[in-house]
């Protein structure tokens, strides 16, 4: 059985007690779009202000509202920091690494049994390998034990699937 | 103790189980209960010796199968003292059986504008439902309030009932345990002339449940949150309100005659009862009533009293004003549910640290959304007690919110 530690690495525990880019921003100019966890009742609040000056667009500023447990609290706010002042093909290849580090034990659930678990590790490199080879995940990396509490993954995605949403409100 | 839960305990398979050496705590039954011996083996001796469809065959084992769902019918019948057989119908859950109300009742009975009357304790399932028909035939929804200790606040009780057409209600919270005044709601929905709905599936289990001396036209409730398997719930119904509601799902089982022109559905129960039904889960819960009933619902409920007063008052005395228990404070008027707060830490991380002391215990929302937003929270840690569980149960997870204290301890 995968240990606490595995789950709350203390740079997520950092997050989730000083969280970065918390608060809101006016809206309009900025975009503010609502995320909910259905599971557990958690919502995030992404605001989001581009930059069209530039080309491609890029993230001018990014605020986080809302409330949720330390998972989304701090995938959110580690997701803030990462985003500020990317393009927005960056913040796609951002989107699409951690979401792949996130996916693959989707596909193993329900994870039981240390047989599974092995796969599921195999296929972690696999996956890895997918992911553009320029996007660094940083702090991000943290979060990648949150794959063996399946339950718990949609905590981690809230705030990127969130963003996304948020992204193509402000671009349509 | 009422009840002797050490004996109890070894009925029921699932709690003898250990993982990574140390026992299993289960406090979710609010969610769904273990399933004792007596219930798993009527179902496998019903599979190994009688399974054949029912009321079709003329053979042996087809006539077993047929009197096997009809012999759990009437144990339930007995177990909330319906009428007659005729007034339970068999369904896919609690749920399933609401919508047939909402669905075939409703639709056949209600148009624009007709007040409906739901209280802000309802589980989704006694909502949702009353959505869809109001966005297909334009009822409205009024809701009785609930007081900050979760109570139902019945002061403008007449007010909400004028006009209404229908009361639906919980008559045990999902959420906080709160009983609610069955009788005396019952009693008021039909002096303003409004059909009467108890979502039982949470009161069932744990009280002694009389659906006559409530006086309700429907009764809504699920097998699998008392003793029983998952995949049957009950809708009992008074003759009247049965016989004036369309048959809901259509195909064999329920039809008299079919012609191409058309068909005419069968008697009461099997006109609700379309397709193949769930018998292995009839006989199962036929074992479960009987096997509440050798308990003796009475103990069953004295023993959950006992033991939540003993819940409110550890945790209390431990944790002060650490932790928040939501509900009334009350034993008297409340079941073994238990919604709470631990300092700051978020449900979902609470149990998380449970998990590691094998501790049992819901988080989120508790499918109760719109109660939730009254709470004022988005979600809460749950612990809900049942006829196996003790003080040690109530100590292990008191032990293991000590811990989640230390490891967020910022």
């Amino acid at each position: 059985m995968p240990g606490l530690e595995d789950l709350y690495r203390e740079i997520i525990l950092d997050h989730y007690r000083s969280p970065r880019n918390k608060g809101e921003l006016e809206s309009p100019p900025a975009t503010r779009t609502e995320g909910f966890n259905p599971l557990c009742g958690d919502e995030i609040v992404v605001y989001l202000e581009l930059d069209d000056s530039s080309e491609p667009p890029t993230v001018e500023d990014i605020k986080i509202g809302g409330q949720g447990c330390s998972i989304s609290q701090s995938s959110a706010s580690m997701m803030s920091a990462a985003v500020k002042g990317k393009t927005l093909a960056e913040v796609k290849d951002l989107t699409k690494a951690f979401k792949g580090m996130m996916s693959i034990h989707e596909q193993s659930l329900p994870g039981e049994g240390a047989g599974k678990e092995e796969e599921g590790d195999s296929g972690l490199g696999d996956l890895e390998a997918e992911i553009p080879e320029d996007v660094k995940l940083g702090d991000l990396e943290a979060l990648r034990g949150v794959v063996k509490f399946p339950v718990r993954i949609k905590c981690a995605t809230l705030s990127w699937n969130t963003l996304a949403q948020g992204i193509e409100d402000a671009t349509s | 103790m009422t009840l002797d839960v050490a004996s109890i305990k070894k009925d029921f398979p699932l709690l003898a189980r250990e993982i990574d050496g140390k026992r299993l705590v289960y406090l979710d039954s609010a969610n769904t209960s273990q399933k004792p011996q007596q219930v798993l083996d009527a179902m496998a001796t019903y599979y190994e010796n009688s399974n054949a469809n029912v009321h079709r065959g003329t053979y042996r084992i087809a006539e077993e199968a047929t009197h096997a769902l009809e012999g759990g019918r009437a144990k339930v019948r007995s177990f909330i003292n319906a009428p007659a057989d005729r007034n339970v119908v068999f369904s896919k859950n609690a749920t399933e059986a609401l919508n047939l109300v909402a669905r075939s009742w409703g639709a056949a009975h209600l148009s624009a504008g007709d007040p409906v009357v739901l209280s802000e304790l309802e589980h989704h399932a006694n909502i949702v439902p009353w959505h869809q028909l109001a966005a297909t035939t334009g009822i409205e929804l009024r809701w009785i309030p609930v007081t900050p200790d979760g109570q139902l606040d019945l002061t403008d009780l007449d007010r909400l009932l004028d006009g209404a057409k229908v009361l639906s209600f919980s008559a045990m919270s999902n959420v906080l345990g709160t009983l609610t005044p069955v009788e005396r709601l019952v009693a008021a929905a039909h002096d303003a002339g409004a059909l009467a709905i108890v979502d039982a599936s949470q009161h069932v289990p744990h009280v002694a449940t009389d659906v006559q001396a409530w006086g309700a036209d429907f009764v809504a409730f699920t097998g699998h949150k008392l003793c029983g398997p998952t995949g049957i719930g009950v809708l009992y119904g008074t003759d009247e309100v049965l016989e004036a509601t369309p048959p809901f799902l259509g195909g064999g089982e329920m039809i008299l005659d079919v012609t191409k022109d058309g068909f005419k559905h069968t008697e009461l129960p099997w006109k609700f009862e379309a397709g193949t039904p769930p018998i292995a889960e009839a006989v199962g819960l036929g074992a479960a009533c009987d096997y509440l009933t050798g308990l003796g619902m009475d103990a069953v409920r004295e023993h959950e009293v006992e033991l939540t007063a003993y819940t409110l008052r550890s945790l209390t005395e431990r944790f002060g004003d650490d932790i928040t228990i939501h509900g009334p404070v009350e034993p008297a008027i409340r079941g073994g549910v238990f919604s709470f707060s631990y300092r700051d830490i978020h449900p979902h991380d609470l149990t998380q640290v449970f998990d590691q002391h094998n501790v049992c215990v819901r988080a989120g929302h508790h499918c109760a959304k719109p109660l939730m937003r009254e709470l004022g929270v988005n979600a809460t840690a749950r612990a809900s007690l049942y006829v196996y569980n003790d003080t040690d149960d109530i100590d292990a997870m008191a032990d293991a919110i000590e811990a989640a204290g230390d490891f967020f301890a910022f």
